[in-house]
């Protein structure tokens, strides 16, 4: 009997140091998701300067575009209704039902207090401007996505131009992308959303009930050389530009180099793509 | 071996009748639920989760406590043990199909959960998570099963066995840590994203899940005449204190990070959960009764179990410290630590959760059939151990 | 065998239970319906026995390569280029779900989740 213990003592040694391993391997892979090199977090304006990184998980061919967005904050000030325009255009581009019961909103872009979208620059003594004007907030597309990583089946990914898309037909409703994304941009649909749509685009597909979605940075639009839907509502004000990162001679990028921007949470390591003049 | 669970007394049949009283009415909910959708539920696009998960959070360290009796007896040769350890691996496979069917509750699209498989994803913490559940339940149905077809056979259990019992010890650690790091891979859940929560779930599992298998037996012993022996039992108990002892170490850790450092959000969700979190003007408490029950329903548990007269001369008293134990545990992390995270919102505001009635239905329909699985399993294994008594 | 005289007609109930589609239509598959065809196109995208047979692949094809590899390059058949999707280039012409699309999948007793979400045309 004593022997045949210590036969079990052997194996149960090796079973537990490979029971180890295997917690290291999936540390590995853990890991193995986050950028190798640290951007330079923690600050703020400078991080525009280097989205030249490549990482993050990847399923399709790099075009070496990286989609972003500017997004000129004092216009929405000067501007008090343009908030609401860019959010209609939303709704209608994208079939996104209005539910008569806050618990079961679906928003893809919407206006929300400067506080709300950027709760670490808080004050105790706001400016008035701060204090009253709404800034518009969506999906910031990062470069590092948390809920692209958390998806158990690539139902969000990240996309050739660096969009982080959904793909509605695969998305099985468990709804981590949404625990995981730290902006608080992605919305489930808790019923059917049919018979809210108030005006329906008969070009774009609506959701079912028991998928997440969010803003799509109209891939559907951009795919065939058209503008966002919310860029196209600011008309010539300039609130809001849309462009490839990664091309030195885009608008956004020299408006990048113009101005002073911040992006929402920068020190969380997403490396957002929708920057903010203030 | 099934036949055994198909001849008992008048008190079984009505438990189970009971219980599939509940499972039935679940049922109808499920039903509701899936033809209407997952907003027949309380939850909203900023508490994104709520009753299902969080009881399979906490389901998942039940399951994983069993391991507890596996570990002294096969590691140490701890023969005390010897008769009980069937009770914690069935216990680990009723708590895991609790767990898949809470999962199987929370998921927006049901029918598409076998995408998990068809388009894996190494980098989702739920793919791994799925992998650990699955290998655990397997291990435990296997493991149980041979062991006691052999105990019933009277013959030594086959040697390959214990290679798979071996196995089933990283397992049982691993279910709960890859559970934890769903939660705590989070950037942005300040609450969350703290490494001291996947040895926090460890030592609540470990508490909560021999609490519940010490409940058992004591139930057993009186309406099945199955006797763990005063050994084991208090063996267990030992355990049960020293884990308990280490979580609520590790929640202390939790408020002493989250206060002293005074960054709102370390401490932010700590003090919704336990004092209430005003914002605009408004308290949001609704989860300050639950905490509070938590600390108190401990330190009654904690009393009862530690005290000599009350842990080794009466078993009513071992029993009702074991269930608080159990329940505050659950408050914990049944209930506190997953809803709780969810607030404050990443974008600064506050949703209360409070679940429907449907909702609450479904939860206990699960709870239900748990325990429905949980008494058949138990009813075989008693059977075969009067069986080879007699 | 134990209570044979109990089991074997139980098992034969049970299967004639479980047959009971079979007896029901007793073979008869029913008329194969009748598709309305477009008026004015006459050619589709791939040839008609392709698209009868397969064209569920095809469009989980286009559903992945628009969506998730972002290529959306179009399809050209005699001359004319087509776009690869369901509501903007196979509903033009089939502009009836419920004479084309539903007919089979009715008769077939198949459902397909397409129109959960995708619009079909105003009929």
């Amino acid at each position: 009997m004593d022997k045949k213990r210590r036969d079990f003592l052997k194996v149960a040694g090796i079973s537990t140091l490979a029971g180890l391993g295997g917690t290291a391997v999936v540390d590995r892979l853990v890991s193995g998701t986050h950028p190798s090199v640290a951007n330079a977090s923690g600050g703020h304006g400078e991080e525009h300067a280097a989205p030249k990184e490549e990482h993050a998980v990847q399923e399709a061919p790099k075009t070496g575009k990286r989609y972003g967005m500017v997004i000129d904050v004092k216009k929405f000030q000067e501007d008090p209704a343009l908030g609401e325009r860019i959010s209609r255009a939303c709704i209608q581009a994208h079939n996104i039902p209005e539910f008569p019961e806050k618990k079961d909103e679906i928003k893809w872009i919407w206006m929300t207090g400067y506080e709300n979208a950027f709760p670490e620059k808080s004050t105790l003594y706001k400016d008035e401007t701060t204090e009253e004007h709404q800034v518009p907030v969506l999906c910031n597309h990062c470069d590092n996505p948390p809920c692209v990583r958390a998806c158990p089946t690539k139902a969000t990914f990240k996309n050739k131009d660096g969009i982080v898309i959904m793909d509605f037909h695969r998305c099985i409703g468990c709804r981590f992308c949404m625990a995981a994304c730290p902006y608080g941009m992605r919305s489930f649909n808790w019923r059917n959303p049919r018979d809210f749509i108030t005006e329906v685009n008969r070009d774009f597909p609506s959701r079912m009930r028991g998928v997440v979605e969010k803003c799509n940075f109209c891939a559907e639009r951009i795919g065939v050389g058209q503008k966002p839907a919310c860029v196209e509502a600011c008309g010539d004000t300039g609130a809001m530009v849309f462009g490839d990162l990664n091309d030195p001679e885009s608008e956004v990028r020299k408006l990048l180099k113009e101005n002073y921007t911040i992006q929402r949470r920068p020190s969380l390591g997403t490396h957002p793509s929708v920057f903010y003049i203030v | 071996m099934f036949e055994k669970a198909l001849k008992g007394n008048n008190y079984y049949w009505m438990w189970l009748a009971f219980l599939g009283f509940f499972v039935g009415i679940a049922v109808i909910c499920y039903l509701r639920q899936y033809f209407y959708g997952l907003g027949l539920t309380g939850m909203s696009r900023d508490v994104s989760w709520g009753l299902y998960i969080s009881q399979f959070t906490f389901l998942v360290g039940v399951a994983a406590g069993g391991v507890m009796l596996v570990l002294p007896y096969y590691i140490h040769n701890y023969k005390a043990f010897g008769k009980i350890t069937i009770l914690g691996e069935f216990l680990a496979i009723s708590a895991l199909l609790m767990c898949l069917m809470f999962i199987m509750a929370d998921l927006g699209q049901p029918l598409r959960g076998l995408n998990v498989l068809l388009h894996p994803t190494p980098n989702s913490m739920l793919f791994w998570d799925m992998c650990v559940l699955w290998g655990y339940l397997l291990l435990n149905a296997l493991c149980g099963w041979v062991i006691l077809t052999a105990e019933r056979k009277q013959v030594a259990p086959p040697k390959w066995i214990y290679f798979f019992v071996y196995i089933s010890i990283p397992f049982a650690f691993s279910i709960h840590t890859v559970t934890a790091m769903l939660y705590c891979g989070l950037p942005g859940r300040h609450f969350w994203l703290s490494a001291i929560i996947a040895p926090r779930f460890l030592a609540s599992a470990f508490a909560a899940g021999p609490a519940l298998i010490v409940i058992m037996a004591l139930i057993l012993k009186r309406v099945a005449n199955f006797d763990a022996g005063k050994q084991a039992i208090d063996k267990m108990v030992t355990i049960i204190i020293y884990a308990a002892i280490a979580n609520m170490f590790f929640v202390g850790l939790e408020f002493f990070v989250g206060y002293y450092s005074n960054i709102p959000g370390h401490y932010h969700t700590l003090q919704y959960l336990f004092f209430g979190l005003e914002h605009h003007g408004h308290v949001y408490n609704n989860l300050v009764p639950f905490m509070w029950g938590f600390l108190i329903l401990f330190v009654i548990g904690f009393f009862l179990i530690c005290n000599p007269q009350t842990r080794r001369n009466n078993d009513l008293w071992l029993g009702i410290g074991c269930a608080s134990i159990f329940l505050s545990f659950w408050l914990d992390k049944g209930i506190g630590f997953v809803l709780g995270g969810f607030v404050p919102t990443p974008l600064e505001e506050i949703t209360e959760y409070y679940p429907t009635a449907n909702e609450l239905f479904i939860t206990i329909g699960i709870w239900a059939a748990g325990f429905f699985i949980l008494t058949i399993l138990y009813k075989i294994a008693i059977g075969v151990e009067h069986e080879v008594e007699a | 065998m134990y209570d044979s005289s109990k089991i074997i007609p139980g098992l034969i109930i049970f299967v004639l239970f479980v047959t009971i589609p079979i007896w029901y239509n007793h073979g008869d598959a029913g008329a194969a319906p009748e598709i309305k065809l477009p008026q004015d196109a006459k050619a589709c995208v791939r040839p008609t026995a392709e698209m009868r047979a397969s064209h569920m692949q095809l469009l989980n094809q286009w559903r992945d390569e628009v969506l998730r590899d972002g290529d959306r390059g179009t399809i050209e058949v005699d001359g004319k280029h087509y776009k690869k999707s369901l509501m903007l280039t196979c509903m033009e012409c089939h502009t009836s779900k419920k004479q084309f699309c539903d007919k089979c999948h009715d008769y077939a007793s198949v459902k397909p989740y397409c129109w959960d979400c995708h619009l079909a045309p105003v009929e």
